[in-house]
């Protein structure tokens, strides 16, 4: 196998992922729809599901703000290459922010100008994995701006501990109200430290929304806080209703004797990614959306 | 809320906007121009200056969008065009309302008491278009007429577009000084005791 398997892989899944929404998505919006007692709202959810089937059908983006990309990239210790994937992430997504097309999302901000393909210092980020096995796996994972300027990340006291968490995360959900284009899935990640937090709550939007916590006390916390943050009202769009978020992620690390970190990363509803595995001998199985 | 629903093409008058009610719904045909963050600095400095903006806004509408766009030979074809999170312009927005005149604003979550001042003052309306929605919105824009500030980047650039009943939209802020996200934000706040006492807080 060559580097073009990597390549054309992640330019596939940059298209898949901009296009059309994983199934768990789809569905954990239609039954918001099914469900929304507020007119408004559910106008909104109508809207949403109608756009969500037309960019399906004519291969569009499905929002025009396609986001920054980054790269979750996990390499087996046999798969046979490991020389030149970064440059190989960064032509695929040049071509499909020309194919695509994508947004010219990139801002120089030393210059002030945007480098227009998307690429650029630190751009597209990829986080790297390495696990002992024989295959790659490969997620796209672009992420619009409007719920990401909303996400937040707080040193708090480990006096207060889960209670300090949850006041926390109810908080930054009123004050994020409309703005991240709920309904939003809502990551939550305590421990670690300032980049290890950040990094679990990011990294746990990209659990499947019908994939259930395996840690019982994590999937409980889970279920209280999408109830405590639904009863806020907020509503698809901020305009009413009962859908302020479809689901709520927890993850942690081991955490200081002296700190509580906690990071709360908002995902709007159009919660875009795409996951395929590479095998050795260069064959490809997409695992978020069916190819072929 | 007694909804109605009201098609308008631009140019728009101060009356068309005056008797628009918050929770209407108005779908625009005509032209829209878009403006983001650093389109609205740069409008700033010009017209603080007492210059005139390469596109005339009176009776117009502004929308809060960077768009996705795909040059096809020498036109540009308009692929997503759903709006951006408007607040980032409230710094801007009441002062960008009285010196362009323009009369309907179309964005996503809300503005705040300024813009909500100004459009009382000057007779303007704020309307929110569903976010994410780019596909839907490219429908409904049939033709990019010109593009300026290219330098700026195609998210930022100042897009002319040729709309046929560009909508639904939603009106949140009125001409007459409601908001209907201050409504909705004092509401989720008045249920914080009872959010925080379902987590044991107090």
């Amino acid at each position: 196998m060559s580097i073009q398997v990597i390549e054309e892989t992640a330019f596939n899944l940059l298209k898949l992922a901009a296009t059309i929404l994983p199934p768990d998505v789809k569905e954990a919006l239609r039954r918001a729809y099914e469900t929304e007692t507020s007119e408004m709202g559910k106008a909104q959810l109508e809207a949403i599901l109608e756009n969500v089937r037309v960019a399906e059908e004519r291969q569009l983006p499905i929002c025009q703000d396609t986001g920054v990309i980054s790269f979750y990239v996990r390499i087996g210790s046999d798969f046979p290459i490991r020389k030149g994937i970064y440059e190989a992430l960064v032509r695929a997504t040049k071509r499909a922010t020309k194919e695509v097309p994508l947004r010219p999302n990139a801002v120089d901000p030393i210059q002030e100008r945007n480098t227009g393909d998307n690429t650029g210092r630190h751009i597209p980020y990829v986080h790297w994995e390495i696990f002992d096995g024989d295959y790659m796996e490969l997620i796209a994972f672009p992420k619009g701006v409007g719920s990401e300027n909303m996400c937040k990340l707080a040193m708090l006291s480990p006096a207060h501990r889960l209670k300090g968490l949850k006041k926390f995360v109810i908080d930054t959900i009123l004050e994020a109200g409309g703005k991240p284009c709920p309904p939003v899935i809502v990551g939550v990640a305590f421990g670690g430290g300032l980049d290890i937090a950040a990094e679990l709550a990011k990294r746990t939007l990209l659990r499947p929304l019908d994939r259930p916590n395996p840690v019982p006390e994590l999937a409980k916390l889970e279920e209280e806080l999408l109830k405590a943050i639904n009863e806020t009202g907020i509503g698809p769009m901020g305009l009413g209703g009962r859908w302020t978020a479809l689901r709520v992620h927890v993850d942690y690390a081991c955490r200081h004797p002296g700190g509580y970190p906690v990071a709360v990363a908002i995902q709007c509803w159009a919660a875009r990614r795409a996951a395929a595995r590479i095998n050795a001998d260069g064959s490809v199985e997409y695992l978020t959306h069916k190819v072929g | 809320m007694d909804v109605a629903v009201y098609k308008l093409r631009t140019p728009i008058s101060e009356e068309d906007v005056r008797r628009l009610q918050l929770g209407d719904v108005i779908y625009i045909s005509g032209i829209m121009v878009t403006a983001r963050d650093s389109a609205h600095r740069r409008a700033m400095e010009i017209l603080r200056a007492g210059g005139s903006l390469p596109v005339d806004l009176r009776g117009g509408v502004l929308y809060h969008c960077g768009p996705v766009v795909k040059k096809v030979g020498e036109e540009w074809r308009v692929v997503a065009a759903g709006p951006t999170t408007s607040i980032r312009m409230e710094p801007f927005e009441a002062e960008f309302i009285k010196l362009t005149g323009v009369r309907v604003i179309v964005g996503k979550g809300g503005m705040g008491a300024d813009t909500t001042r100004a459009c009382k003052e000057y007779g303007a309306v704020y309307t929110v278009f569903t976010g994410g929605c780019g596909a839907l919105a490219a429908n409904a824009i049939k033709h990019v007429q010109r593009v300026e500030w290219f330098d700026l980047g195609v998210p930022e650039a100042l897009w002319v577009f040729e709309v046929e009943e560009f909508g639904p939209l939603v009106v949140t802020i009125d001409a007459h000084g409601n908001n209907f996200h201050e409504r909705i934000s004092a509401e989720a706040e008045r249920r914080k005791a009872q959010v925080y006492e379902m987590l044991g807080l107090e």
